[in-house]
């Protein structure tokens, strides 16, 4: 069940006469557990990128028994070729303030927090601000739950949640061991509710208009709606919302520049999809999942060039801490080198992606595991680019 | 301009004594000083009951937290892909040759520091840079050195 593309309004919509605030006015006087029910059947899944049903997790950190929880929104948005977060932060933060508040009154957190990448620190001024009034408007309300704000400095990593705790705690950005996840034990070890920006606009959004409209939205699998980053070969690169479930030939022909040749779906961690492969290809949960991230590819660059950059990026920014990634990483990079040269057999290309299959069996976290994504489906579709 | 030993103790009072203090108190100490000295984290980690090497070891894991002396302003070019694609090499090369130094170097006087890095955030308006803090999109290598020359005009050192 594939759905064609269609724009829609959602997360920036700004002309409807409810207001975030009366929003969660109206979200506040529900019982936390309608509002959880409301929320897995509506079939959100987190927009950054693992898709996690959004639901689920409130409902774990809710039934997690103690003194002190947390509500954290992830804006530690890294991924090359993302760039939707920034713009939510910049155009619409009070609709993710509201998904914050609303999160902690459904977990029993009373306390929030802002993780942005560093790289973004020029929206601070306007929106510390903005956080300022919003305390201040849940102060007057007596509402119990206040947001504070940390800033990132420069690590890709930190955008895995549980580095992004060892962050704020102040620690080098080292993802954790797993189990235990986070609703049990997160920030300060206690349960915490991590979500992207997008996901927390998303709830807002939900409860303002109900599950069963955003419902209507998407596929089966692929509930509601999402915020695309397009770039790269295209005449009109930006920010699209888009209906989850389209195919990606209908994406290509709406945002490429009629020679397209590949599109890298998901970001550097995600998956490149050759030209011929567009007429299959879903672009949600059932097909090809994304952050938002869709860079796409003419007929001119070389997939060696753009593989490259990628390994260069995962070398440069894998945390170090577990063998198979540091070092994983770094032998893709020199091997891929080492084919072009010439000084490694073609052949070569094949043991590489065997070491992405054991990186993806014991690298620690998301990064290390996925470097195997854009390997394997840039050497298979685009083999003859690297080697010659 | 105060001691390092002043700033450290205004942003511990002000960031809390605690280990989750930490990244704000480097990122103060670089907003003022441009670089974390030895004095500084020294001071940082008698502060907050820590090893300096700790603090290093914190410190040195973020690509924004600079132990190693810089210019008074950083200059970082995008070098992800989609910059890449529309020209960053461009502006790279004409940073480099107006400023006379390579990646990674800092001019004579003090005054910058020319550095790459990995995705701003900004793979629709590229090629980007940030200075200091501030974002440049959509450059051009022209309107790249009217703007550092705007930089260099009101930077005092």
């Amino acid at each position: 069940m594939e759905k064609n593309l269609k724009k829609v309004d959602i997360i920036f919509e700004t002309s409807d006469r409810c207001t975030p605030l009366e929003v969660l006015e109206k979200t506040l006087k529900r019982s936390p557990d309608d509002i959880i029910l409301d929320l897995i059947d509506s079939g959100l899944k987190g927009r950054g990128g693992a898709g996690f049903p959004t639901g689920l997790k409130w409902k774990f950190t809710r039934n997690e028994t103690s003194d002190v929880k947390y509500v954290i929104c992830n804006a530690d948005e890294g991924e090359p070729g993302t760039f939707k977060d920034r713009e939510i932060l910049d155009r619409v933060p009070e609709k993710v303030f509201v998904g914050m508040v609303i999160c902690g009154y459904v977990v029993g957190a009373k306390e929030g927090y802002i993780y942005m990448r560093g790289e973004y620190n020029f929206l601070l001024k306007g929106l510390l601000k903005k956080l300022d009034d919003f305390n201040q408007a849940l102060r007057k309300r007596n509402i119990d739950f206040t947001i504070y704000f940390k800033s990132g400095s420069g690590a890709y990593i930190c955008g895995e949640e549980s580095a992004l705790f060892e962050s704020m705690e102040g620690k080098r950005g080292e993802p954790r061991n797993k189990p235990p996840y986070p609703t049990v034990a997160g920030y300060n070890g206690k349960p915490t509710v991590i979500n992207n920006v997008e996901t927390l606009v998303y709830t807002t959004m939900i409860f303002h208009m109900g599950a069963e409209k955003f419902k209507e939205l998407g596929t089966k699998d692929s509930r509601g709606s999402k915020v695309f980053s397009v770039s790269g070969d295209t005449p009109i690169a930006g920010i699209y919302e888009l209906e989850l479930g389209m195919p990606l030939h209908e994406f290509v022909n709406e945002f490429g520049d009629g020679d397209t040749k590949a599109v890298q779906v998901g970001g550097a961690s995600g998956h490149c999809v050759p030209r011929k492969k567009f007429n299959d290809t879903i672009i949600g949960f059932e097909g090809i999942p994304t952050g938002g991230s869709m860079m796409i590819f003419n007929s001119s660059r070389s997939m060696y060039n753009v593989l490259h950059d990628y390994l260069e990026f995962f070398t440069e920014e894998s945390c170090g801490q577990c063998t198979p990634c540091r070092v994983g990483c770094q032998q893709l990079l020199k091997g891929i080198e080492a084919v072009k040269r010439g000084e490694r057999p073609p052949s070569y290309l094949d043991d590489l992606k065997k070491l992405t299959a054991t990186m993806k069996i014991a690298a620690k976290c998301g990064l290390g595991q996925s470097v195997g994504n854009p390997f394997n489906s840039i050497v298979d579709n685009f083999r003859e680019e690297i080697i010659y | 301009m105060l001691t390092t030993e002043t700033l450290v103790k205004e942003l511990v009072e002000k960031n809390g004594r605690t280990r989750n203090s930490l990244m704000p108190v480097l990122q103060g100490i670089v907003r003022e000083q441009n670089y974390l000295s030895d004095e500084a984290m020294i001071c940082v980690a008698k502060e907050l009951d820590l090893s300096a090497a700790d603090v290093y070891g914190t410190a040195s894991f973020y690509s924004f937290l600079d132990t190693i002396p810089r210019g008074k302003n950083i200059i970082r070019i995008c070098k992800t892909i989609t910059c890449h694609m529309q020209g960053k090499d461009d502006i790279v090369n004409a940073l480099s040759n107006a400023l006379k130094i390579k990646i990674g170097e800092t001019t004579h006087d003090k005054k910058f520091t020319l550095l790459t890095t990995n995705c701003l955030g900004w793979c629709h308006k590229g090629p980007v840079m940030l200075v200091n803090d501030e974002v440049y999109p959509e450059l051009t290598p022209q309107k790249a050195l009217e703007i550092i020359e705007e930089y260099a005009k009101k930077t005092v050192i």
